[in-house]
């Protein structure tokens, strides 16, 4: 018999795609939760060719901190425009201003678990009865146990304790009146499958990613950009710096890696070597041993 | 990774693989060895399992720790839900599927198992083959893993005896011929020291075979799906409406076995109607073939009614077609299995009501002893029942095709997955 061989990146693009569709399939309202970054570009190309030669069939849904890079919201508009897709956008700063949250104060402050709030309402507000993620269970350890299919009360929290036996390739999204899913396409990627796929597929992503000079300061051991919404304590000084992101979120957490990386080979290069996992410059995972298994409880993404 | 050679990097094949042994066997310090020396772990992560080690008054690093994630498993110091691993070797990307090895989690090991082409059981060498090493081996066998590696761990608490591995070896072997297992092989191990996991060890030179992952390398996992009978479960109907494809009717789904080509004479189940592959697309390219677990749209020559459910088979190669189906099952809730209970059954993209009909017997998945008597199930007992659809099911055997062969029944009260099936 002939040798059907299918790669791993085309192992993890069917497993996706199969997802997607399955989403599409049980749900009535889904969304797919779009921040600009690598993985959520990546699980967006999948959608589009899950459906082609039909449109996306749903929005996407950008929870804009209001501290966002403006490439990124740049290449979302260029994006929505190039697909003819939707994205509706919620800010963190309108909930700061409607009084669902307060704004964190001081140096460290970041808005990154305030946007567990706004999303929360724009789920509520469309009536999305899914939101698809492109969170990856190789981040974080309290990821490594999510499901692709997660079930979330009507509160939108998750109980670890309480998950759903997922078994082979059969997806359970029956809920009650309320309650949602969130769910997470490209789970058993990697970042460096989604960095090999994105050199596969020749897909444009910001120029963030890639070597440019930038203002930034260091703060324990990371280099963060400045912007005027960043308090500098006294000792941390402004300087130019030759710097990419390696993953992009809000200003105030993402941390930048010194590097001369211009292709996406050289990228792939600079991972294949590094020692530190893409997380380790997170600011908002530094707070506590089990920070991140704390925000998903609460309905974090 | 070859700086110049992208191509290859590029071409990795993908094995899953899941992992069982109790909760001493030391497998997640084996998981953690096979993590740290193929460079799957970060400086950052080790820095903080160091920190965690010394908070926790331990000596020595303990790479357990990296393994586990929540809270409550920290403070309770065991496993207690499926996780999943990742590292990669030039030639192969890994997905583990870490299970926990106690009797209450028996679903969790069987929700690891199946989507697993190898299994790791772990047997300590002091304690040789136990309870759990039959109970693993079986489950591996019930939910057919098609390759099976047991590693003999804690050699070096047993002066890496040569006699002790032959011993264990040939005792496994013997309680093996009961199980259908087809490929089973053997590799004396010390997770803790690292001993034939990834590296050589110095330590057992009358030892000749492969090290663990040598084997999880190479191990042939192209012949484990199944590329004979082909199969395509709808998924979802794609109808773009707009000008350029204006009447487009495409039946999109991931392949669950064989081979489709272009021009081939194909047979929709329910209806029975028959048509001919016009394109098999994917993403502003179509394609000539589609082999097994590839996820493709498919247009027909002729406009047949063809929904969200239905499957498309070639012809002359149909499966299965009935309302009555027997299952080897698993149950998975604290809620016992109700005796003539209706349940909602999904298999594939297919769904339909169904009601238990008979217990036909249990297994104490410790013994293998089947009771035909006692007919009350509740979580975590395995055994065959017979059930009954509303409407008529299309299917292969489980041993025959993994995916067109499972089933999971959902409580219709509470929406929970209660109950996984492999038919017979």
């Amino acid at each position: 018999m002939k040798n059907y061989k299918i790669t791993h990146l085309r192992e993890l693009e069917n497993e996706s795609i199969y997802v997607i569709r399955e989403v599409v399939a049980q749900f009535e309202k889904p969304t797919m939760l779009f921040s600009g970054g690598k993985d959520s570009i990546v699980m967006f190309y999948l959608a589009r060719k899950a459906f082609w030669p039909a449109k996306v069939p749903f929005p996407l849904l950008h929870v804009d901190t209001g501290h966002n890079f403006q490439e990124t919201l740049d290449y979302r508009d260029n994006l929505m425009k190039e697909t003819g897709s939707t994205c509706i956008a919620r800010s963190v700063q309108d909930s700061i201003d409607k009084g669902r949250v307060v704004e964190e104060k001081g140096i460290n402050a970041s808005r990154n678990k305030l946007q567990t709030v706004t999303l929360l309402d724009a789920l509520e507000e469309f009536k999305f009865d899914c939101a698809m993620g492109g969170g990856r269970r190789d981040e974080e350890k309290a990821r490594a146990k999510e499901r692709f299919f997660s079930h979330r009360d009507e509160f939108g929290q998750w109980d670890p304790k309480n998950q759903r036996p997922e078994l082979w390739n059969i997806f359970n999204g029956k809920k009650r009146m309320g309650e949602h899913f969130r769910v997470f396409p490209i789970s058993n990627w990697t970042e460096m499958d989604v960095w090999q796929y994105i050199l596969l597929e020749n897909i444009p992503i910001p120029n963030l990613y890639f070597n440019h000079k930038r203002e930034v300061f260091k703060r324990d051991g990371m280099i963060l950009a400045t912007a005027p919404f960043m308090e500098l304590k006294p000792e941390e000084k402004p300087e130019m710096m030759d710097v990419r992101c390696r993953t992009i979120g809000d200003i105030s957490c993402t941390g930048l890696t010194l590097s001369k990386a211009t292709t996406l080979e050289e990228i792939i290069r600079e991972i294949a070597a590094t020692r530190v996992t893409e997380r380790g410059g997170r600011y908002d995972d530094k707070r506590s041993e089990t920070a991140m298994e704390d925000r998903k409880k609460e309905g974090y993404f | 990774m070859d700086d110049n050679n992208f191509d290859a990097y590029l071409n990795m094949e993908l094995l899953r693989f899941t992992t069982a042994g109790s909760v001493d066997d030391g497998k997640s310090t084996l998981i953690g060895r096979l993590l740290y020396d193929s460079k799957a772990i970060f400086e950052d992560q080790m820095e903080a399992i160091e920190r965690a080690s010394l908070g926790r008054g331990e000596e020595r690093v303990n790479l357990a720790l990296l393994t586990d994630g929540l809270r409550a498993e920290r403070e309770q110091g065991i496993t207690i839900d499926v996780a999943y691993r990742y590292f990669a070797t030039p030639r192969r990307k890994f997905i583990i599927a870490d299970t926990p090895g106690h009797i209450q989690y028996t679903r969790n090991m069987v929700t690891g198992a199946s989507t697993a082409n190898l299994a790791v059981i772990l047997i300590d060498a002091r304690h040789g083959v136990v309870e759990q090493t039959i109970r693993h081996s079986f489950l591996a066998s019930l939910l057919q893993i098609p390759h099976v590696i047991i590693c003999i761990n804690k050699m070096d608490l047993v002066d890496y005896s040569e006699e002790k591995f032959a011993e264990i070896t040939s005792r496994f072997l013997e309680f093996a011929a009961k199980f259908d297992i087809k490929d089973i092989r053997f590799v004396p191990i010390s997770a803790l020291n690292g001993d034939n996991v990834v590296k050589r060890s110095t330590n057992m030179d009358w030892y000749d075979g492969p090290t663990l992952l040598w084997l999880l390398d190479t191990i042939y996992i192209s012949s484990d799906q199944n590329h004979i009978d082909a199969r395509l479960p709808v998924q979802f109907i794609i109808r773009p409406q707009n000008d350029e494809f204006h009447d487009y009717r495409g039946y999109a789904g991931r392949i669950a076995g064989g081979i489709f080509r272009k021009g081939d004479k194909v047979k929709v189940l329910p209806s029975g109607f028959v048509s001919t592959i016009k394109s098999i697309d994917t993403f502003e390219k179509s394609l000539e073939l589609a082999t097994s677990s590839q996820s493709v749209t498919i247009t027909l020559e002729d406009d047949v009614d063809v929904s969200r459910g239905d499957m498309i088979v070639k012809e002359n190669n149909v499966p299965t077609v009935s309302q009555d189906v027997d299952l080897m099952f698993c149950w998975f809730n604290p809620k016992p299995l109700q005796l003539k209970g209706r349940y909602v059954l999904r298999h594939t993209s297919n769904e339909v009501k169904c009601v238990i009909n008979d217990v036909i017997y249990k297994v104490d998945i410790n013994t293998m002893e089947r009771n035909t008597t006692d007919k009350n199930v509740t979580l975590n007992e395995i055994g065959r029942m017979s059930i009954r659809t509303q409407k008529p099911v299309f299917f292969d055997s489980y041993r025959k095709n993994r995916i067109t062969g499972s089933v999971i029944l959902v409580d219709e009260a509470t929406n929970e997955t209660v109950c996984a099936g492999m038919i017979v």
